[in-house]
Order: structure tokens, then sequence, then C-alpha cells
């Protein structure tokens, strides 16, 4: 027992850890502009594929940008399309999931089947079918992660919706009168948000990996708007020359997908909730 | 059993119907006019009455449903049009592309899955072991690392600072390692922390501590705990097929490797919206189809699901 009690707060202090770590990401993040060494757009001849040095901590790309002030800013771009994605394509999902746990019916049948036809599709497939097709911009391309995405949790809201619908506290509730609105929102969604919210960090990563990729591909964000997908790609050209172009977005790269991956996983097993992976 | 399959066909056709469609609206709606776009792409100056000429010949003043019934009826045959590009038909493009995609996308497959199964029965066997939290890590360093990364790491120090490997994939074993690598190591390390799951679920189970108690050898309670996990692998496998076709797009185009995603990629850089087409229908078929045939098989793997023909 006692054993118990100390791993719970162990898992909690390692889920403040993370926190606090990705807390901290996204406070650079939003410091960017203020602590950016150079302007991340400026170009010059005289300083391309420089090393890094005092003036440039992480080198010059190609075009004698500052790499450090790009892999800063494009924290920005990939924190925050990852985290907005994640979030649209959550409430989303979750409302449709929810009504058509909830009414049932036509309603039920029309969101699964749609659901069912989107999971046919591999969603990478699809994202860059989609993505090359309406052309760069990050909006497109989380257009394209988010047509897929939503329906993970709608199946999850669904699920729990008919999980918890037959549950007496919610047979009590629409006894005493209350709306099907009331009941959805009041009586249900606090039950059903853990679980939930859960599984919605474990994908921040999981779509950050997916923008990134795209942006890779040249048919995400472009430049030269500074995302360290498209950082990677553009230098990858200059691998012999200017190394650092293209490790030092990389590093920035696998470090936040790690801490946010962390973060879920913490997140997991400190409310230990079985989650669909 | 029969009629589980039957239903499940059924069930298939409507996907592949919706699926089909979907494809169909995604190319209809792409900004832009499928007849310039094809003028374009070969390079004819466009004129009015050359686009005129052009749209007619297409079919495109045709209302939506009719053109959707023509090109579904025509991709039944396997007839999905002409390249804009080119001219070629699409299909015996996307053939000769799947050859090189299945070879890439196979080896690495059975590359991530031959490394992660016997990882993970040991993991799981002596949790909390050290080999346990050094698997454990890299499975997870693995699992977050972008397939692209992946590539350009490998590429950095295995060709530019070490002259290993040649930088462009072709045929031959050394040619195909790097672009296995990138694709296998995310998968890998996924299927290890599943695997894993699903192992130590299953030890965990009464049967289990039954076995062991009544003294049954541990070799032989591990098959027992394998058969019982098999479905859930298989699934688990199945589903990686996705990511694997997603992710040959990444892995192709970086490597020059001529399959499917490297197809689709020229092609999305050309416009050629016939073979975007294609390559979206034909790859999402084959997604369908495995998990298809993967669904059948649980039903072969436990015998309880013959009777009541579902799956789980």
């Amino acid at each position: 027992m006692k054993k118990r009690v100390k791993s719970r707060e162990h898992l909690r202090r390692r889920l403040i850890l993370f926190l606090v770590l990705a807390g901290i990401l996204v406070v650079i993040s939003l410091a960017a502009p203020l602590i950016c060494p150079n302007d991340p757009n400026a170009t010059s001849a005289a300083d391309m594929n420089r090393a890094p040095c005092a003036e440039f901590p992480f080198g010059t790309d190609r075009y004698g940008r500052c790499v450090c002030s790009r892999v800063l800013m494009g924290s920005r771009t990939s924190i925050y399309s990852a985290v907005a994605l994640v979030a649209i394509t959550f409430v989303v999902g979750m409302v449709l999931g929810m009504l058509a746990g909830w009414y049932g019916g036509f309603l039920d049948s029309l969101v699964m089947r749609l659901a069912d036809v989107m999971l046919a599709f591999p969603q990478m497939v699809l994202a860059i079918a989609v993505a090359g097709i309406l052309g760069g911009g990050m909006g497109n391309a989380m257009l394209a992660m988010g047509i897929t995405g939503w329906t993970l949790y709608a199946r999850l809201a669904r699920a729990q919706v008919l999980a918890l619908k037959e549950e007496p506290y919610v047979h009590a509730a629409r006894l005493s009168g209350c709306s099907s609105w009331t009941v959805l929102t009041k009586t249900l969604l606090p039950n059903m948000l853990g679980p939930m919210l859960v599984t919605a960090a474990t994908q921040i990563g999981v779509m950050m990996i997916g923008l990134a990729g795209l942006s890779f591909l040249g048919i995400g964000v472009t430049e030269p708007q500074a995302e360290w997908g498209s950082m990677i790609n553009t230098s990858r050209a200059y691998l012999q020359l200017a190394p650092w172009a293209v490790l030092a977005p990389a590093v920035a790269t696998i470090i936040t997908v790690m801490i946010f991956n962390y973060l879920g996983d913490c997140m997991r097993d400190y409310l230990d909730v079985g989650v669909e992976r | 059993m029969l009629k589980y399959i039957g239903k499940r066909l059924i069930h298939l056709v409507f996907i592949m119907f919706a699926v089909s469609f979907l494809t169909f609206l995604l190319m209809y709606l792409a900004p832009g006019d499928a007849a310039a776009k094809k003028l374009n792409a070969q390079g004819v100056a466009v004129s009015e009455e050359v686009l005129e000429k052009t749209r007619e010949s297409m079919g495109l003043n045709r209302p939506f449903l009719v053109q959707y019934g023509d090109w579904a009826l025509h991709a039944l045959q396997g007839d999905l049009g002409e390249s804009y590009k080119d001219g070629f038909p699409v299909a015996g493009k996307l053939m000769k592309g799947l050859r090189y995609t299945s070879i890439l996308a196979l080896t690495s497959l059975v590359l991530a899955f031959v490394t992660a199964l016997p990882l993970s029965i040991l993991t799981a066997l002596h949790k909390d072991s050290l080999l346990d939290d050094i698997t454990r890590f890299f499975s997870f360093v693995g699992n977050s690392l972008p397939n692209f990364l992946i590539s350009v790491l490998l590429m950095y120090f295995l060709c530019v600072r070490a002259h290993l490997l040649p930088l462009v994939a072709n045929e031959s074993v050394k040619g195909l390692i790097m672009p296995c690598l990138a694709l296998s190591i995310p998968i890998c390390g996924r299927f290890i922390r599943q695997f894993r799951a699903e192992i130590l679920e299953q030890l965990g189970k009464p049967y289990v501590s039954g076995a062991t108690l009544r003294g049954v050898k541990q070799r032989y309670v591990l098959k027992s705990v394998l058969h019982n996990s098999s479905i859930t692998i298989l699934t688990i496998v199945g589903l990686s097929i996705g990511t694997l076709l997603g992710g040959s797009v990444v892995i192709e185009t970086i490597f020059r490797w001529p399959g499917l995603g490297k197809l689709a990629m020229d092609a999305i850089n050309n416009r050629d919206y016939p073979v975007i087409q294609g390559f979206v229908l034909f790859t999402s078929t084959v997604y369908v189809v495995i998990n298809l045939i993967i669904d059948i098989a649980y039903s072969w793997i436990d015998p309880r699901l013959r009777e009541t023909g579902g799956g789980s």
C-alpha cells in the first residue's frame, strides 16, 4: 500500500516536471521575437553557410540567415499549429461523438460512417494529397491533418457517452428535468473529459510530426516563414557544407516532440486511464 | 464464418464507394480548371479555343455526378485515366511504383517486427530490469522521431561523415539500408511499446498464474500468452500499414526511390491530378483490403469468433 502511494507521488512529480518543461517551450516560443539574436529573415551574402560563432550561435544557412533565430521563430509555428490543430479536432470530434452517442439513430450512423470512411484513408496519405492539392500554407496543412484527426475523439467520446448514458446519476439528471444540453455539458462532460484530454495530449506530438512532415515535403509551411520541417528540407542539400543548418532544427524537433510525448504519457500514467493508442 | 466474410465484403464495397467519391470530390474541388492544368502540365500554350476543346474532350462540361460515375466505372475496370504530364496510363505507373514500394515497405515492416517482438517479450518478462529501461527509452525516442528526421540524420552520419553508404537508394542491399531504417525505426518503437503493453496484460491474467503454479514450463505458458496476444498484435501491425504507406512518400522522396510515394510527390509538384487521384484511391484500397484480411484472420486465430461471427 505504501509503495503504491509513493509511486503515485513519483508520477505526480514527473507530470509536474514535464508540464514545466512544456511550459518552458511555450514561453520560449512566446518570447521568440525578443530573444532572437538576429533577424530570422535577414539574408546576407557575406555570411552564407557560416559555422556557429558568437554572432550566430547555430551558424547561418545558405542565404546567410541566422539558424538560431530561425529555430526560435520556428518553435512558434511548430508548437502553436500542433496545439491548435489538436484543440480544434478535439472540440469538433468530441461534440460530434457526444451528439452521436447521446441521440443515436440517424445522426449516430451518419457520424460514425463518416468516421469509418475517413479511417479507410491512411492518415498521412490523405493529408499529403489534400495539402498537395490545396497548395502550401500552414492553414491548409492543418486542414489536411484535421480531416482524419477528428475521428479519434469522435469515436472515443461516443463510446464514453454510450457507457455513461445508463449510469444512475445520468438517469437522475434526466428525471429531474434537465435538458439534453444540460446533461451533456454538466453531467457527462466532466466525467469523460479526463481520458479525452489524455488522448489529446498524446496526439500533440503525433500532429507535430505530421505537420513537420508536410512542411518537409514542401506542402506545409513554405519559405521564408521559419518552420523546422521546411528548414531541414531546404538545408539538407547543404548537409556537407553547413550541417548545423540541419542539425539545429532537427534537435529542436526531437526535444519538443519528446517533451510533449512524455507529457502525454505522464498524464496517462497519472490519471491511470486505459487510453487507446 | 462465410456470412461474416460476406458482411465484411459488403461493408468494404460501401467504404470503397465512399472513398472513391471523396477522392474524386477532392480533385473536383481542387482550385483551378482541370483542362488548363492538363495543358499547363504538357506545356501547351493556353488559348480560350484550345481550352474549350480540351474541356469538351475531357468531358468536363458534363454534370459532376456523370463525371464521377464515368471515372468510377473506368476505375473499376482498372483504368485510372492518363497522366496529364506524359499521357501514360496512371494504373501502369502505379503498378510499377507498387513493386518498389512493397520492397521497401515489406522489408521495413519485417525489420520492425522481428526486432520488436523478441524485445517486447523479453522486456515484458523482465519488467523494470535494466534491459526494460533501455528498451523503453529507445522505443520512446524512436516513436518520437519523424521519419524524415531519421533519414537526414542517417544521411549525415553514415554518408557525409562516415562515407559508408550511397546517398541515393538503389536496389542493392546497401542502398536499401537507410530508407528501411528510416521507415522502420518509428514503427519499431511503436511496436515495442504496444506489444509489450499487450503481453504484460496477458501475463497478468489468471490463466498465467494458474499455469505457472501448476508447474507448467515458462516456454509453454509463453506460447499461450503469444497466442492470446496475437489478435492485438495483428491489429497493431495492420494499422501500421497506413503509417508505412504515408511514410514511404517522405522516404522515397528523400532517397529518390521510384515507388508510389515518389510518384505521388512528383505528381503533386507537377499538378498531375489523375496520378494523385489514382495514388490516393490505390493506397486506400490496399490499406482497407489488408485490414479486411487481418479482420478475417482473427477468426482463424480465435475459433470463438467463428461461432459468433464478429471480430473484436
